[in-house]
């Protein structure tokens, strides 16, 4: 409520100015102003005026001495966007426009990066849009260059450099072929900001299984599970393990331990058993 | 307004008659529960003494249903309490014994058969067991001879395990705006079917967690009619598997009752998941599964703890295909005994009789339930 009284204030002087006298005071103000850089307002006439400045989120009351110019020091005004100078006085008021534009050195990125976590070797499957601000978070609509970069752990690079559109800026880049952590980077100017995207092995491919006798029961056992990319599948990855025989089933669903999965299951000669994990089937036997 | 006060006047006073009635002169049943008297009558016959009994483990009198036992001295009343409760906690742990039917199955002068089916009251549901028990003559009464089924224990041991386990860490209230959470596992529905049964329309399916981290997931379904206006949605509600380790699959099951499939235009799935703390512990073996034809359609099999820790409740889902490997039927049983390390438990999960000849193969999951600190 505080906060509202001079805005307040200040529109009711702008609706007073809608009604300026015709010997009012000129103003004459700078056309653009970068955000928190010095400017200053020039006032002709004779007299004390007071000089209202209102934009987005701010207003500025100064008394200023008519025929001088008023100076407003760096960091006054930070708010891009269009404002209006009015300077009222006994003699009348007087208004004039102009715009605080962003600064044009990007100080600060909002990155977002989808998804965090997917499988390897996917097309344009990874997404990052960038938004570029100035030291006073004014998104900067200038066209700016900024640059993606996706890299893997073994160091090769995946860049892509791509020219701001109205303060945003987004590409498609493809996962590797190789899992782990890789990081995504945007770059705009000094200022950089980091992702961790995750590529994680795909299905496993050629699942293949081998059985040797363990007592009265089977030991069985997987070759390491590696994905179509020969990345090991990670441990924990169920492996679904079937044995049939003469109309019976016996099914364990085995968690991967150190890149392999091993259960013992009933001997039945003349039983047939075979692997799978999740919809890729692998191997089968016939136990004799 | 008088006649109103009148009727008040009325109801207050045969409520308070009612109540001087039931103090004075209770339901034989209601005293019993009360713990005031019993509400057992002479064992003169031999269904009586075996309804002695099931009154007596209704309002769980271990002892007294013990010592009226004909053949007590071949176990303990441990023994006879852990046969009905379980020694490990289990879902008969935490039930009562709701109803109980006696069905005479032979007599002679001195002994008898008599069928005794208990129908238990879980937290999941109705839970039923039959006992087949042979009563004797004692004099002038009948005793019954409990079949006891010693429970299992397991030995004082160390049983090294080193299974994965998953924790996450979720965004915290530091992070930037723009930093991404962790991914939710992504799942995939790999089979989806309706069926029409006499109660309603039913959606049968299968979900696959495709991810590499556990996936907390759950499946709902939402009918819409042929102008793509909504019908109804339900979920699965606990006919599915909701803990899916990477790869990992459960079957699915939906029912609208009161529908009809002829109104059904479109079904739109809604699977979802989210990250959740798992270990990848305990392995169950499911062996010997056999698929029984009609009469008492049914998929029997044994469960197998592979692991150290007990496992207190396990649900069996069972999905079953037709020849062209298409979902007709998806069934689940809770197994009402602890699963100890390496102690095969039976199961049996019933299959409608109109189904069970369509069905040629099925799959068959484990959602295990252990309680912290129980072992």
């Amino acid at each position: 409520m505080r906060a509202s009284l001079p805005f307040l204030l200040a529109l009711q002087v702008v609706a007073a100015s809608s009604l300026a006298l015709a010997q009012a005071p000129d103003v004459s103000v700078p056309k653009t102003v970068e955000a928190g850089a010095a400017f200053s307002i020039q006032c002709a006439g004779n007299g004390k005026a007071t000089l209202f400045i209102v934009g987005p989120g701010q207003v500025l009351k100064q008394d200023v001495q008519l025929g001088e110019s008023a100076a407003f020091p760096a960091g006054s005004l930070y708010n891009a966007g269009w404002y209006t100078a009015i300077v009222t006085s006994t003699s009348g008021t007087q208004s004039a426009s102009f715009d605080v534009l962003p600064q044009s050195k990007p100080s600060d990125v909002s990155f977002l990066a989808r998804p965090s976590r997917l499988p390897v070797g996917i097309h344009n499957a990874i997404t990052g849009a960038v938004y570029v601000f100035d030291s006073y978070r004014n998104l900067i609509s200038a066209p700016e260059e900024v640059q993606f970069d996706l890299s893997n752990p073994a160091g090769a690079v995946e860049k892509k450099s791509v020219t701001t559109h109205d303060g945003a800026a987004w590409t498609e880049m493809d996962s590797t072929a190789q899992q782990g952590s890789d990081k995504f980077a945007v770059h705009a100017g000094s200022v950089s900001s980091e992702r961790i995207v995750a590529q994680v092995p795909g299905d496993p491919c050629g699942l293949k299984m081998s059985a040797k006798p363990d007592g009265q029961r089977i030991q069985l056992t997987t070759e390491p599970v590696r994905d179509c990319n020969g990345n090991a599948v990670p441990d924990g990855t169920i492996v679904t393990f079937t044995e049939n025989f003469r109309g019976t089933q016996s099914t364990v669903d085995v968690p991967l331990k150190r890149g392999i999965a091993e259960v013992q299951m009933p001997a039945h000669p003349g039983a047939t058993i075979s692997v799978a994990s999740g919809v890729v089937m692998g191997n089968q036997i016939g136990w004799q | 307004m008088n006649k109103g006060r009148l009727l008040a006047c009325v109801l207050g006073a045969v409520t308070l008659a009612l109540i001087v009635v039931g103090t004075i002169w209770p339901a034989a049943s209601a005293a019993a529960y009360g713990g005031a008297s019993s509400m057992l009558r002479a064992s003169s016959t031999p269904e009586a003494a075996v309804e002695n009994l099931g009154d007596e483990i209704q309002g769980r009198e271990w002892q007294k249903a013990y010592d009226s036992l004909a053949n007590k001295a071949q176990f303990s009343e441990s023994d006879f309490e852990h046969d009905l409760t379980g020694t490990y906690p289990s879902l008969l742990t935490y039930s009562s014994l709701g109803s109980f039917d006696v069905r005479p199955l032979r007599s002679s002068g001195t002994d008898a058969d008599v069928q005794l089916k208990l129908r238990w009251a879980t937290v999941v549901g109705p839970s039923a067991s039959t006992r087949q028990l042979h009563v004797v003559k004692n004099g002038d009464r009948w005793q019954a001879e409990w079949p006891i089924t010693k429970q299992p224990t397991v030995p004082p041991q160390v049983i090294p395990v080193n299974y994965l386990r998953w924790d996450v860490i979720y965004r915290g209230p530091g992070d930037d705006w723009g930093a991404q959470d962790v991914e939710a596992p992504h799942v995939r529905i790999v089979d989806m079917h309706p069926v029409e049964r006499a109660e309603g329309v039913v959606v049968l399916g299968e979900l696959l967690n495709e991810d590499v981290v556990p996936a907390y997931v759950s499946v709902s379904a939402t009918l819409l009619s042929k102008d793509k206006t909504p019908i109804a949605t339900e979920g699965s509600f606990d006919k599915i598997s909701h803990l899916l380790l990477p790869k990992q699959v459960t079957p699915f099951f939906i029912k609208f009752p009161n529908t009809s499939l002829s109104d059904v235009g479109s079904i739109r799935m809604d699977p979802s998941s989210s990250l959740i703390a798992a270990s990848a512990d305990p392995v169950i073996e499911i062996s010997d599964q056999q698929l029984h034809p009609a009469p008492d359609a049914s998929l029997t099999g044994q469960l197998s703890n592979q692991s150290g820790q007990v496992v207190n409740v396990a649900h069996v889902i069972g999905t079953f295909y037709d020849k062209g490997g298409q979902v007709v039927w998806v069934a689940d049983q809770y197994v009402d005994h602890a699963l100890l390390p390496q102690t095969p438990v039976p199961f049996q999960i019933h299959i409608p009789e109109d189904l069970a000849k369509n069905i040629s193969s099925q799959r068959t999951v484990i959602a295990t339930y252990t309680a912290k600190g129980a072992q």
